[in-house]
């Protein structure tokens, strides 16, 4: 018999799992550090030790932020696809669908061109232009969403996301192409940068994962009925509007949250809980906490490989992850017309 | 216990499927919605449950339907309808006890101590006990629909609401759900509404029908009143209890 909820043997094991690996990928790097310094340094902060070393300073000032943040975007970017294919009923979706990181990009972008920063601010310029640009994308995708079509249908909602994507993508092209000099650093931007996170960003990342983390997890029962057709889940006493709004909302800040400090990173959402169904199954009270821990792992896993794969040079996160996620795809295609060919 | 459906009328897409329809369904009655294809029988369905846009009253003991919140209205109205939008992967338990959601208490809906009982006895009832760990996606139609039927059950709701329950089922599993549905009915603050094609069915179970043609009532009442051969034979256009000896007049010894 399948289990059909997420036991507390497996969240300590899961949460173990994630621990050891964000630990490795604290120690490598372009200066390894030896697993034994590694704690210590980090027991050394814990117990609010002032440390001088060299290492202590890469690890604490460098190192971890970055670590903690890629980890905390895994998680987030890997759950809001979870909830956003459940939502759809659409493998293809997640929370970039509706066309939110996009609309960040675009806020990054204009901050980089025009230079913009925020003084007293311990968050870069572009990351507030990314949150504002994502937010103001979430508003206007919704409301015109709604006023074409108040049940908000899924048809509709996906066909709006995929347009105003590329509306967006154009406007940033035609930023691009008038950006001169500053080509290097959209372009960088775009496919994801994590160097020079600092624990501000840090921060924020925990309060929006921990905040719309929560209000998902709790829609787990809701996206269930959902995979039965909207109106079967209606007939289940299920709220259906109130469920859409209350998950598009929360996927649209929590992805606008990541993508303004880390940039574009593709493809997380979209194949980490295809990855995960295979260990949680299809039930989401199993499916979201194991996309928040595998995302969580597969991204720094994947940070992991962008800085020493060639080292000294360091990838672009977002290559990273399409590269495998492009993998994964195939992989999803080949078994969906396997299924195909015997019912 | 009364359920009243006033002058509904339905529009989609700037045709009308409902015309102005009424009826009023009282505990203890079997009502059969009986009509050729297209005469609005699942689109009444669906006016009823909420998931199409109606105008006209529709009240359940004077409180309107509309003003519910769902989970209200699905403890009160149970629809199993024939809309297969998904085929989930979830095992037959799973998507039985989806049926409790609306009976959950608490902030997040997680506490139902008749839970466990509830999915125990409508699976049962339904028998789809044995195939409780299999995935739904993997079972035969007919075994798909007493699965669908065990989950309205699970709802416990007042009225019962089936479009085409007899759908995908052999013979004896079709004798066994009308048995079933029928036992159902006879206990305390219940009725029944099912849409059917069978005439005769409809007939040996039904204590009302209403009988629909292109969005309107051609006749609504008693059974009998309803069922009668100058209503079905204008609604068909052929001599249908004609047609019926005929086919039935078979079995006769």
């Amino acid at each position: 018999m399948r289990a059909t909820r997420f036991h507390w043997w497996e969240a300590v094991l899961c949460l173990a799992v994630t621990l050891a690996v964000t630990l490795v990928c604290v120690c490598v790097g372009s200066v390894a550090l030896p697993l034994r310094e590694t704690s210590g340094i980090l027991l050394g902060a814990l117990r609010g030790e002032t440390l001088e070393s060299a290492s202590a300073s890469i690890l604490l000032r460098v190192r971890l932020p970055r670590v903690l943040a890629v980890a905390l975007i895994g998680a987030s970017l890997s759950l809001c696809g979870a909830s956003m294919q459940g939502l759809l009923r659409n493998p293809l979706a997640d929370g970039s669908t509706l066309g939110v990181s996009s609309g960040a990009s675009l806020g990054a972008a204009v901050a980089i061109v025009t230079g913009f920063t925020l003084p007293g601010l311990p968050i870069p310029g572009t990351a507030v232009m990314a949150m504002v640009f994502a937010f103001a994308a979430l508003v206007a995708i919704l409301s015109l969403s709604y006023a074409l079509d108040s049940g908000l249908s899924t048809q509709t909602i996906l066909l709006f996301g995929v347009v105003f994507s590329m509306l967006v993508t154009s406007l940033l092209s035609l930023l691009i192409a008038f950006s001169g000099e500053k080509l290097r650093s959209i372009t960088f931007w775009t496919m994801g940068s994590l160097s020079g996170v600092g624990y501000p960003s840090v921060g924020l990342l925990l309060a929006a994962l921990l905040l719309g983390g929560g209000v998902l997890l709790s829609q787990a029962t809701a996206l269930n009925a959902f995979t039965m057709g909207e109106t079967r889940a209606l007939h289940l006493g299920i709220p259906v509007r109130r469920v859409k709004l209350t998950v598009m909302i929360t996927v649209s800040a929590l992805v606008g949250v990541c993508v303004s400090v880390g940039g574009g990173i593709g493809f997380v959402g979209l194949a980490t809980p295809h990855m995960v169904r295979f260990l949680s199954g299809p039930n989401h009270k199993r499916l979201l906490p194991y996309s928040v821990f595998g995302g969580a792992v597969f991204l720094l896993l994947c940070d992991l490989a962008a800085r020493t794969a060639l080292a000294p040079v360091e990838l672009p996160i977002g290559v990273v992850t399409s590269l495998i996620g492009a993998g994964v795809f195939f992989m999803i295609y080949i078994r969906s017309r396997k299924r195909r060919r015997h019912p | 216990m009364r359920l009243a459906v006033e002058n509904l009328r339905v529009t989609l897409g700037g045709r009308e499927i409902l015309g102005g329809v009424s009826c009023a369904v009282a505990e203890g009655e079997w009502w059969m919605l009986i009509g050729p294809n297209g005469a609005g029988k699942s689109t009444l369905v669906q006016a009823v449950s909420g998931a199409v846009p109606s105008e006209g009253a529709l009240t359940l003991d004077g409180e309107s339907l509309r003003a519910m919140r769902p989970a209200r209205r699905a403890r009160l109205i149970g629809v199993m309808d024939q809309r297969q939008e998904g085929v989930p992967d979830f095992t037959a338990r799973e998507i039985v006890a989806m049926g409790r959601y609306p009976h959950r208490a608490g902030f997040l809906r997680h506490t139902d101590p008749e839970g466990e009982t509830a999915v125990d006895r409508a699976m049962e009832a339904t028998g789809v006990t044995a195939m409780a760990g299999q995935s739904y996606a993997t079972l035969s139609g007919g075994e798909r629909q007493r699965v669908l039927l065990a989950q309205a059950l699970c709802l416990d709701p007042r009225i019962l609401v089936l479009d085409e329950p007899g759908n995908h089922l052999d013979l004896s599993q079709l004798r066994q759900l009308f048995l079933l549905i029928d036992r159902w009915r006879q206990q305390p603050g219940r009725a029944v509404i099912t849409v059917v094609h069978d005439l005769t069915l409809a007939r040996a179970f039904g204590t009302h029908a209403l009988l629909l043609s292109h969005g309107q009532t051609v006749a609504c009442g008693a059974i009998g009143d309803v069922m009668r051969p100058e209503h079905l034979d204008a609604v068909w256009e052929m001599d249908v209890g004609e047609w019926m000896r005929a086919c039935y007049g078979q079995w006769a010894r």
